[in-house]
């Protein structure tokens, strides 16, 4: 979903990167509250795995790829503040470096995947836990929609610039998406299953330690 | 506690190093589109990156150069949080908390 140079026209560049500094510089004030010098590492391991996990295109229907967006992944194991900055961090350097997403479009992926896809999943899995919806399946539908809301968001980028009608693009891209966004919430939810299984039995560990000594 | 964030670590390297030169070359979702509607031509690149298509320039080999430049870029994906999340907090210590 990394939008390239020349899909956008001028106006959706401002407009796009203007709303994600806004909302990039509100969440770097919430993490300035949040946030302690012991999150650090998790922040840098989200970061490297969400970068390492988006390039691993797997095939879905009809000689198409999809890749883990990491969004909602982020979302339930930091919160969103600290998700949102993870995403932009792996954008910012997928496009300097990798030539993945091009520089003008920077802003507007910011935007569907570091803002809107974050805000989508935290609200979906927070009224999912409100819901007493079961923890991995609340992981799944938060990954679907943010992949979901990612796309449509992308859709109407295109369509606002003029490169294509809105009603070419919003079907082609939420179909294609409803696909790769399954596989997002396989991968989220087994994600998430593992850090919490590891951290359990790590929990169990130092306790155990602790009575030993 | 170390152990935790050194098995994450090697798990995202392993992932990029190990695992990115079998990932599907097919096009992604929005490049699909963009091919099927016929816009793609309109994609175009301002801005020329020292790996591109996660390459590292002047290996022949496409999997070793996919290899090296994922792991590189996991390795900076890393740094870049690191210092950021570094930056936001010494911020907050200045701030006089």
């Amino acid at each position: 979903m990394h939008i390239p140079d020349g899909f956008l026209d001028l106006k959706t560049i401002v407009a796009t990167g203007v709303a994600s500094a806004g909302a990039l510089s509100y969440s770097i004030k919430k993490s300035k509250e949040e946030l302690n010098e012991r999150q650090l590492p998790a922040l840098g391991i989200m970061s490297a795995f969400i970068f390492a996990g988006q390039m691993i295109n797997f095939p879905v229907a009809g000689g198409t790829s999809g890749h883990l967006l990491g969004a909602a992944l982020a979302t339930v194991l930091l919160g969103p503040w600290s998700a949102s900055l993870v995403l932009a961090t792996v954008l910012i350097v997928q496009a300097l470096f990798f030539q993945d997403g091009g520089i003008t479009a920077l802003g507007a992926g910011i935007f569907n995947m570091a803002v809107v896809a974050v805000f989508i999943a935290h609200v979906a899995y927070t009224l999912a836990g409100k819901l007493r919806v079961n923890e991995y399946a609340a992981c799944f539908v938060a990954a679907w929609l943010s992949v979901m809301a990612a796309s449509t968001a992308t859709a109407l980028e295109l369509a606002i610039s003029g490169t294509v009608p809105l009603a070419a693009a919003l079907p082609a891209m939420t179909s294609v998406h409803a696909l790769i966004g399954v596989g997002e919430g396989i991968i989220t939810a087994v994600a998430v299953m593992f850090v919490k299984g590891f951290n359990k039995s790590n929990i169990a560990r130092d306790a155990s330690l602790q009575r030993g000594d | 506690m170390k152990g935790k964030w050194l098995l994450g670590m090697v798990i995202a390297l392993a992932i990029a190093g190990f695992l990115s030169p079998f990932a599907s070359s097919s096009p992604d979702g929005l490049e699909r589109v963009a091919e099927d509607i016929g816009f793609l031509h309109k994609a175009t690149s301002y801005l020329s990156s020292p790996m591109p298509d996660y390459l590292f320039p002047g290996i022949k080999h496409e999997g070793i150069a996919t290899s090296v430049a994922g792991t590189l870029g996991t390795l900076l994906a890393f740094a870049a949080m690191y210092g950021l999340g570094k930056l936001i907090i010494t911020k907050n210590n200045k701030s006089g908390q």
